[in-house]
């Protein structure tokens, strides 16, 4: 199944920016056991940091927020490898940096006087992708549906894509289309889960451009108002592609349940999984390598809103 | 258009704006703005301005007219950058982004929320992390790592304390250091005057 020339071609820096590791690790166990699946081969980038976040130190201060990008990119430039983030943030971030610097060259010459203060230089050798770009463009659908084993039946999903990996759609790679994207919906339909539509589906979740560490009533409500669409539209769990939404949709829906108890009715408890979590069950890989089995007793963790409800549908379909 | 068009325009829009300020909006390509025909594309396609008092047409146009107080309103932090707007402008403004730089003026004047501040000041500027993992309070999320066979620091500035050295270097060397003493210093005396009341 696995063609070996494109197998050696696959290989990437896995910037893991802040939530993912810090707050959400069975992202990251999901998506290096999917890659590993996949044939790609992930490097390290040692010593990288925060993107730095794009709504929050770039709406602070534009130079430290490209500086300090920059330096992320020219990490996987030293090992001659394209860049691959899980987070719709960080992709921003990278992203914008990349094409900004690309496309003007007083402000690359100025950003790399700073960098040479600590011997790096930005040459922008390499692209910054989305893991989700890596396995609908690098890789392609038809190569995907080659390691489908199992077979949802009877999955309702409700997708969530998240505001920055389609915009702003001149700096993605989506032929510019903003408004109503499929790529994401087409990946998870491959393992014969059924992605339902729903009332503004592609509404922001509401925790970036700061405003979840600003004004938190605000940014909650923004996921109630998704989480009431999603709900209304019969879904059994919500797939996202971006650790920073998949917070805000499972924390969030202890907040909405807590804040909006008088409005929503029943308490919300739609279990949220990550993209490669679900992918990887599908592909027959051992859930405990995909962060899906509770293995500790520790207090106040994440994932906040049980996901058994879905274990437990899928369970006689996964042999 | 003509060079000197162009002169007469900004003479004619920035003439009523006295301030250093207008100059400022000026420079970050604030003047984009004058594109705009006042449509309310950006004000109807914006989920915070569905639940909030933030206009988006309202908040540009009073960037444009050289407003000062646009700066000081908290409704500019409501903006979650989904680029809506940005997509849907038909003048083609690229508006989060100018929603952005109209928060950098304001950060340069000292107007941002204590929670913003403490989260670059302490933990970003400190870290390397937006969101770390290190440190006694946040033992639980490396334990949870732990769990799902992970290390429990990841490969990152946590693991490599001279990268986040190198980090606050090139923090130091745009100026954000001195940006955040300067507002540091500012809320200090802010502080101290409301006690002394």
């Amino acid at each position: 199944m696995r063609r070996m020339s494109e197998q050696n071609k696959w290989k990437y820096g896995f910037f893991l920016g802040c939530v993912t590791p810090n707050r959400y690790p069975m992202i990251e166990a999901s998506i290096r056991a999917v890659f590993d699946h996949l044939g790609a081969e992930i490097l390290e980038l040692e010593g990288a940091s925060c993107c730095p976040a794009p709504g929050v130190f770039r709406a602070f201060h534009i130079p430290t927020w490209l500086v300090i990008a920059a330096r992320n990119i020219t990490i996987a430039e030293e090992l001659g490898v394209d860049i691959i983030t899980g987070c719709n943030g960080c992709y921003g971030t990278l992203r914008d940096a990349w094409i900004e610097l690309e496309h003007d060259y007083e402000l690359k010459k100025m950003i790399n006087e700073h960098l040479a203060k600590v011997g790096r230089e930005f040459k922008g050798s390499i692209e910054p992708k989305h893991v989700v770009q890596v396995l609908y463009q690098d890789m392609g659908l038809d190569y995907l549906r080659g390691f489908v084993k199992h077979k949802f039946k009877d999955l309702k999903v409700a997708v969530h894509y998240g505001c920055h990996i389609v915009k702003p759609s001149d700096k993605r790679p989506w032929a510019g289309e903003s408004e109503d994207p499929r790529f994401l919906d087409e990946i998870v339909e491959i393992t014969g889960a059924k992605s339902i539509d729903y009332k503004d589906k592609f509404q922001c979740c509401g925790a970036g451009g700061a405003v979840r560490t600003a004004v938190k009533e605000i940014s909650a409500d923004f996921s109630r108002e998704k989480l009431e669409n999603m709900r209304d539209a019969g879904a059994d769990i919500i797939i996202n592609c971006c650790p920073f939404c998949h917070l805000q949709l499972d924390l969030g829906q202890m907040e909405a349940n807590n804040l909006f108890k008088d409005m929503i009715g029943e308490p919300y408890k739609i279990p949220v999984i990550y993209l490669t979590q679900l992918l990887g069950l599908s592909f027959g890989i051992n859930p405990n390598l995909l962060g899906l089995i509770k293995n500790h007793d520790l207090k106040g963790v994440s994932p906040f809103i049980p996901i058994e409800s879905f274990l437990k549908k899928v369970k006689t379909q996964l042999t | 258009m003509s060079e000197n068009v162009e002169k007469y325009l900004k003479k004619k829009v920035y003439k009523s704006m006295s301030s250093k300020i207008a100059q400022k909006f000026v420079d970050a390509g604030l003047e984009k703005l004058r594109a705009c025909i006042n449509c309310g594309t950006c004000t109807g396609s914006c989920p915070s301005g569905r639940r909030t008092a933030y206009r988006t047409r309202s908040v540009l146009r009073r960037a444009l007219t050289g407003d000062e107080s646009v700066l000081q309103d908290i409704d500019i932090w409501f903006c979650s950058t989904c680029y809506t707007c940005y997509e849907r402008c038909p003048r083609d403004i690229p508006v989060t982004d100018m929603i952005i730089k109209l928060r950098n003026i304001a950060v340069e004047e000292g107007f941002i929320l204590d929670a913003h501040f403490g989260l670059a000041n302490k933990i970003f500027y400190e870290t390397g992390h937006g969101v770390p993992a290190n440190g006694e309070g946040n033992k639980k999320w490396r334990d949870l790592r732990e769990s799902y066979g992970l290390p429990p620091l990841p490969p990152t500035v946590h693991m490599h304390p001279e990268a986040v050295k190198e980090c606050q270097e090139l923090m130091k060397s745009v100026g954000f250091r001195d940006l955040l003493d300067r507002i540091e210093k500012q809320k200090e005396a802010e502080k101290s005057k409301k006690e002394d009341e």
